[in-house]
């Protein structure tokens, strides 16, 4: 599968990214009780690219992957297939992971688990600085800790120092894992859902943290969610992954604003919007939970288009083939088949739920 | 943490005991060197056998050796061998068991199957083998080989505890800043472990202690040094039960009894520091649930 076929006229693209993967595959073999395996496809030919000073929100609904592709180019785990490539060059299997982790930083989800409860915050910041440059004296070390905590708003800086995890609350922590991550002076980081397990009141804080680090510092970043409002706020582009694969992908205002596939409106309509009171109520939408139907399995995804079985737009054909990718123009693409047909504008002509209801029984069956 | 610790009776009354023998084993020599002025090898002709006195608090043996004096160099002996079985037992549960659960893969095939060997084999067979082997070397020798016997158990139940701590988010945290591996391994994964190994040792010094009783009660110790089992061998060997000589091999069995107690009670401490759910079940629980059970039980019955 190629990228960028008709290259859209992004500023961001004539650069080269600072990380990108390119067609990654990540499959796990399980095994069960019975010692039978079988394979998940967690990620399935997936492609992003992440440059300076941008945000890429990746959302999805649970299961989808998005973490695991967090973790690919974490280099967590090796793909199955596809690459990784840190400023255009491939990163090499089992490569050292030293280098590669001084430009790329992964922020975990959890700010409970991702901080040893038995170490000060000044022990990870100072191993973290000392890994990094070893040249560096105690007071040196000292002096950027104090630096970096105030980068991300821990201030006055000195009398976080000392405390323990226990001690700080979870935006507190969530700030010094931030913290621990920029002591190596990384160019890329990765959110994997670095806010979800955060209180509501102090997720905008992040969030705002976030946006400026990215702007003002120019580090690239990722951002992991499943919550398309916070997508919208913080990032310049987005990606909409379901059951491993990529549906679509672009700048946040066409993605969100006018999706361009059946799933992408789900989610959007499905999120909560003040601005949308009144068209879908709440009762409506919960009424159809069910019939929104569930995740696919991984192990046997659906054939053809995965979203088929839940979409309000299936034909017979998003059964039998996978759909190629449409461009939209402004780097917008989808991967559906209305696209091709010529059915594109259905997509945003009713809310989903409405769309949902018209669908024909017997093309579901089918 | 420390204050509740500490005031669990069950704990307290362990590390009393455990402290006292400590210092006994410590200040053995001097005690009774010192301050009672006995020679515990020493034989007093004018009292053969006799029953606790004035003059030997626990009496003699059938040697004329005093118990109590016995009693005190056989603390050192007996703690030496527990205190160093368990330290080498622990040392070698956490080489094997960590390094097994951390690396994973070849790693741990390799150690965990040296492991499992240690654990199927028959140990106290082995012991007696080995020991007997080594026959009249002294309390290190024993010390030594009932530590390189009993780690099997302690190294598998640190391998799983390391294999669920490694890949939590804050180990891969720290992994992702470039922290080499025995760092990782000694300054984020065994603080986690620190209730494990605290209670490993303390179980393996009441084995190591009660082990050593065992072969000295066998006759494969060194038959020059005092503990507690080899003064038991003695009272047996002399047939001190059948002569109702008491004096002789009821001190030093209670030692054994109270020492294991103690180091057993403070485990219960330990547990239930790195596991919270087992301190709920304090006295005063017990007993309102009892009445709240006692009153429902006399509701039924008059309804």
């Amino acid at each position: 599968m190629t990228r960028h076929d008709g290259a859209p006229a992004d500023t961001a693209d004539h650069e080269v990214a600072v990380l990108s993967a390119v067609d990654v595959s990540k499959h796990f073999v399980v095994r069960n009780a019975v010692g039978n395996s079988s394979v998940v496809r967690a990620v399935e030919h997936a492609s992003v690219d992440l440059h300076a000073g941008r945000i890429v929100a990746v959302v999805g609904e649970s299961g989808s992957g998005k973490t695991t592709l967090a973790r690919l180019l974490a280099r967590f785990y090796e793909p199955t297939q596809g690459q990784i490539r840190l400023d255009g060059a491939p990163v090499a299997k089992g490569s050292a992971a030293r280098g590669y982790h001084q430009q790329v930083q992964l922020i975990f989800q959890d700010p409970f688990g991702s901080l040893n409860p038995v170490h000060r915050v000044r022990h990870n910041l100072d191993r973290a600085l000392r890994i990094h440059d070893r040249r560096l004296g105690r007071a040196e070390r000292r002096r950027r800790a104090v630096e970096l905590l105030e980068r991300v708003s821990l201030t006055p800086g000195e009398d976080f120092l000392d405390k323990f995890p226990h001690e700080l609350s979870g935006g507190q922590r969530q700030r010094v894992v931030i913290a621990r991550a920029l002591a190596v002076a990384p160019k890329v980081l990765l959110g994997d859902e670095p806010i979800s397990m955060l209180d509501v009141s102090i997720r905008l804080e992040m969030l705002n943290l976030l946006g400026r680090l990215s702007r003002e510092e120019g580090l690239a970043m990722l951002y992991i969610t499943h919550d398309i409002a916070s997508a919208r706020y913080v990032c310049d582009d987005v990606v909409v992954m379901y059951a491993g694969q990529m549906t679509e992908g672009g700048p946040k205002d066409r993605v969100i604003g006018a999706p361009a596939h059946p799933y992408t409106k789900l989610l959007v309509e499905s999120s909560p919007d003040p601005d949308r009171v009144g068209t879908t109520s709440r009762d409506d939408q919960f009424a159809d939970a069910e019939a929104l139907g569930e995740p696919p399995s991984l192990i046997e995804p659906p054939t053809g288009c995965r979203f088929h079985p839940r979409c309000p737009f299936a034909m017979s054909r998003c059964a039998e083939e996978e759909p190629p990718r449409t461009d939209l123009g402004d780097g917008h693409w989808s991967r559906c088949w209305l696209h091709q047909v010529g059915r594109a504008d259905e997509i945003g002509a009713d809310t989903y739920s409405a769309a949902l209801a018209r669908r024909d029984p017997a093309e579901v069956a089918s | 943490m420390n204050s509740s610790f500490g005031s669990n009776p069950k704990v307290r009354f362990g590390l009393v005991v455990v402290t006292f023998f400590a210092a006994l084993a410590i200040l053995g020599p001097w005690l009774t060197g010192t301050v009672m002025g006995i020679d515990p090898r020493a034989n007093d002709i004018s009292a053969i056998a006799s029953p606790p006195s004035s003059e030997h608090w626990l009496g003699t043996t059938q040697f004329g050796q005093d118990v109590l004096a016995q009693l005190i160099a056989g603390a050192r002996g007996s703690m030496f061998v527990g205190v160093l079985a368990a330290l080498i037992g622990t040392v070698l549960a956490i080489v094997f068991g960590v390094t097994a659960g951390y690396f994973g893969g070849r790693t741990d095939h390799v150690l965990n199957f040296v492991t499992n060997i240690f654990m199927v084999m028959p140990v106290l067979p082995l012991i007696f083998i080995v020991s007997g082997y080594l026959r009249g070397t002294g309390l290190w020798m024993i010390a030594i080989i009932i530590g390189v016997f009993g780690w099997a158990g302690g190294a598998r139940t640190l391998r799983a505890q390391t294999m669920s701590v490694r890949n939590r988010d804050f180990v891969l945290a720290m992994r992702m800043l470039g922290e080499s591996n025995p760092r990782l391994i000694g300054s984020e994964v065994l603080p986690h472990l620190g209730g494990w190994v605290a209670s490993m040792f303390l179980s393996a010094m009441i084995g190591a202690i009660l082990a050593e009783a065992g072969l000295a009660f066998l006759g494969i110790s060194d038959s020059g040094a005092i503990s507690w089992g080899s003064m038991i061998q003695a009272a047996q060997s002399q047939s001190a039960v059948l002569r109702g000589l008491w004096w002789w091999f009821v001190p030093p069995g209670l030692c054994i009894a109270l020492i294991g107690t103690a180091a057993a009670m403070l485990n219960f401490g330990v547990d239930e520091l790195s596991n919270p759910k087992l301190r709920s079940a304090t006295r005063k629980v017990v007993r309102r649930t009892r009445r709240v059970e006692r009153a429902v039980a006399a509701e039924t019955r008059t309804a």
